[in-house]
């Protein structure tokens, strides 16, 4: 299996503070990865670095087998659909489509003809005058008619509407079945990403938690609950993320590869969100916390 | 790109081109009428024009006097063009996609930052030229008669009609262009890299007679014996004391310094004390001037001239060009530097 973004030890500085730090990934290509942590957590840094648009305080970033925006030919492999979906505002959509297939080799210009006929954009009208989802939609255009081997979306969806929220992840599933694309997609809330991604990273506080396929990710992590018990008394393979206590009754929320037989506890499987708010939770009060291993 | 380039700035072109399009039709509607004018006017009067008291001279007064708001204008248009250039077509280049987040989006193309910003910097800084070129043809042009008729107000080689006259304009225009583009980019915000693109350049613009452009060659030192024809202004005091000043044979030349010595060659000061036998003799009120000057020649004193000569005109204006174009390289350079290394 292919790796279309690998990051190693990857870290990005302002001024004095670390927006990313000691960041180490490796997402398989073909998937569609969905990126969720609170505001300001990271996730921009992270995928402008992923597409060159920042560079690097410290370590190495590789996507799609070469480092971001160094030549054209890595231009060609990577589109990305940044914050808010900028468009050139006294462009009209045409132009932008015009300047689509002028600047992009791969440019398949019946797809974005196709797409711009299905969403009922007017080609003449200028982009100033979209919606907020109608430019988002053309921003998106840009980016798959580009026919990129990986696509990168920051918080496409953050400033629209339910509607608009669930057509625009629609149209952006479809073109992801038709191309053999990989997709990376950020988002704050777990809604978003839910119901597209199969590969999950998040991130907290400039680190990343976790990072793994959904499934195995879901199959891995349980809740336990049961009569009060000290956090030592829990057997090694099984990894703390968050944990909770009362006077007579602990939860748990653990990792571990293997299954849970102890009788004293009732245990359940997380939904996505409830894993996503333990290490949310769990990067609030610990500190500092070991790298996580990606799950095979 | 070039496209993207174009219908980036097309309004902005076209509002500046249109605009020096109006001026052009203004200053040829009138420009030829305007030197026929003059020599229809030269060869009326006739005679010695060099002697103040000529109807020649009044005529050349008078038309000078005449066309002083059109010549003042164009003057003052040629000085603010390159600067309005730096202000609306530089500095923005950059921090507008910056603040309208297009540079996402342009810089996620299929095109390299380096290609992107040679297109910029080429489309929109070969239009400052141009605009700057055309500019400076037309008003030089048409200014050409009044030139003539204010050339002893007006030198050609001075600070406020050089940069105004020939070519340097757009020298001027292309580094004004590149000083927007590079402030724009380091400071990432429209209203400020204005601000600071527009005081660099005023302060470059005034260093450069102060210290550069008299330094571009040696300057001419001459001493000059007092006659009737380079004298150019006496004025003697009731306490006794006189000062005196000179002029060139040719009108033009840039004059630096114009300071009296004595016989040695050492500086008179300003004002010269004359001894009392003079004062009360060829200087007393019954006396002429001319008599008067020549009891001070007598005494020694000469006037020194430290001068660029008018025939150094066109190669200053080229070595200016030079240097103003050679700036706006090294800022271009620094702009790709720039791009490859720190970016948003």
């Amino acid at each position: 299996m292919s790796t279309v973004l690998r990051a190693r030890a990857l870290g990005k500085k302002y001024k004095q503070r670390w927006a990313l730090q000691n960041c180490n990934l490796n997402v398989p290509s073909g998937r569609v990865v969905g990126l969720v942590g609170p505001n300001g957590a990271g996730k921009s840094t992270l995928l402008n670095l992923a597409s060159g648009m920042l560079a690097p305080t410290a370590g190495t970033i590789e996507v799609c087998g070469g480092r971001p925006a160094a030549d054209v030919n890595q231009l060609t492999k990577v589109g990305f659909v940044a914050q808010d979906a900028p468009v050139y505002s006294g462009l009209s959509v045409r132009d932008h489509l015009d300047l689509g297939r002028h600047l992009n080799p791969a440019w398949n210009d019946e797809v974005a003809q196709d797409r711009i006929r299905r969403l009922g954009l007017d080609p003449k009208q200028r982009a100033g005058k979209l919606s907020g989802g109608q430019r988002a939609q053309l921003a998106l255009t840009l980016g798959i008619a580009k026919q990129p081997e990986l696509l990168i979306l920051d918080e496409p969806v953050a400033a629209l509407d339910p509607l608009a929220r669930r057509e625009f992840m629609q149209s952006l599933m479809e073109s992801v079945a038709e191309q053999e694309m990989s997709v990376i997609l950020s988002s704050h809330l777990v809604s978003d990403i839910e119901r597209t991604c199969d590969y999950l990273i998040v991130l907290v506080d400039s680190r990343v938690q976790v990072a793994g396929d959904l499934d195995e990710l879901l199959a891995a992590h349980y809740r336990l609950v049961g009569p009060r018990r000290e956090t030592d008394t829990l057997p090694s393979d099984q990894q703390i993320i968050s944990e909770s206590h009362t006077d007579k009754q602990s939860t748990y929320l653990v990792r571990t590869a293997s299954p849970i037989h102890d009788p004293s506890w009732t245990v359940s499987q997380l939904s996505l969100e409830d894993l996503v708010l333990a290490y949310m939770h769990g990067a609030a009060t610990t500190h500092e916390r070991p790298q996580l291993e990606v799950l095979r | 790109m070039i496209r993207l380039t174009w219908r980036q700035f097309r309004g902005a072109a076209l509002l500046t081109f249109a605009g020096l399009a109006l001026l052009g039709i203004a200053l040829g509607l009138t420009g030829a009428g305007l030197a026929d004018d003059y020599a229809d006017g030269l060869a009326a009067a006739g005679g010695n024009c060099n002697s103040p008291f000529s109807s020649c001279n009044d005529f050349i007064q008078n038309f000078a006097q005449d066309n002083q708001y059109g010549f003042l204008g164009t003057m003052l248009l040629l000085l603010l063009l390159p600067a309005l250039i730096g202000l609306f077509w530089g500095a923005p280049l950059i921090t507008r996609e910056l603040e309208s987040r297009t540079l996402w989006l342009i810089w996620n193309q299929s095109i390299t930052r380096k290609r992107w910003l040679t297109v910029k910097l080429v489309v929109v800084g070969l239009a400052s030229m141009l605009a700057a070129g055309a500019a400076a043809a037309i008003v030089n042009w048409w200014a050409t008669p009044v030139d003539k008729a204010s050339a002893l107000d007006w030198p050609r080689m001075a600070p406020l009609l050089f940069p105004t006259r020939g070519i340097v304009v757009i020298g001027y225009a292309a580094f004004a262009f590149a000083l927007g583009v590079t402030i724009g980019m380091l400071v990432k915000k429209t209203l400020p890299a204005m601000a600071i693109t527009l005081l660099i350049f005023a302060a470059v613009q005034v260093a450069m007679p102060i210290l550069v452009r008299p330094n571009l060659a040696t300057p001419v030192t001459e001493t000059l014996t007092y006659t009737s024809d380079n004298l150019d202004d006496v004025s003697l005091s009731g306490d006794g004391t006189i000062h005196l000043s000179a002029k060139l044979p040719e009108t033009g030349s840039w004059i630096l310094s114009n300071q009296t010595v004595d016989s040695a060659g050492n500086p008179a000061g300003e004002f010269i004390t004359l001894p009392a036998d003079i004062m009360a003799g060829p200087c007393s009120r019954e006396k002429t001037m001319e008599e008067c000057v020549a009891a001070v020649s007598a005494l020694g004193y000469k006037q020194e001239l430290v001068y660029q000569p008018i025939g150094r005109f066109w190669p200053f204006q080229w070595a200016e060009l030079g240097i103003y174009l050679g700036l706006a390289a090294g800022l271009s350079g620094f702009c790709f530097w720039w791009v490859r290394k720190r970016i948003v």
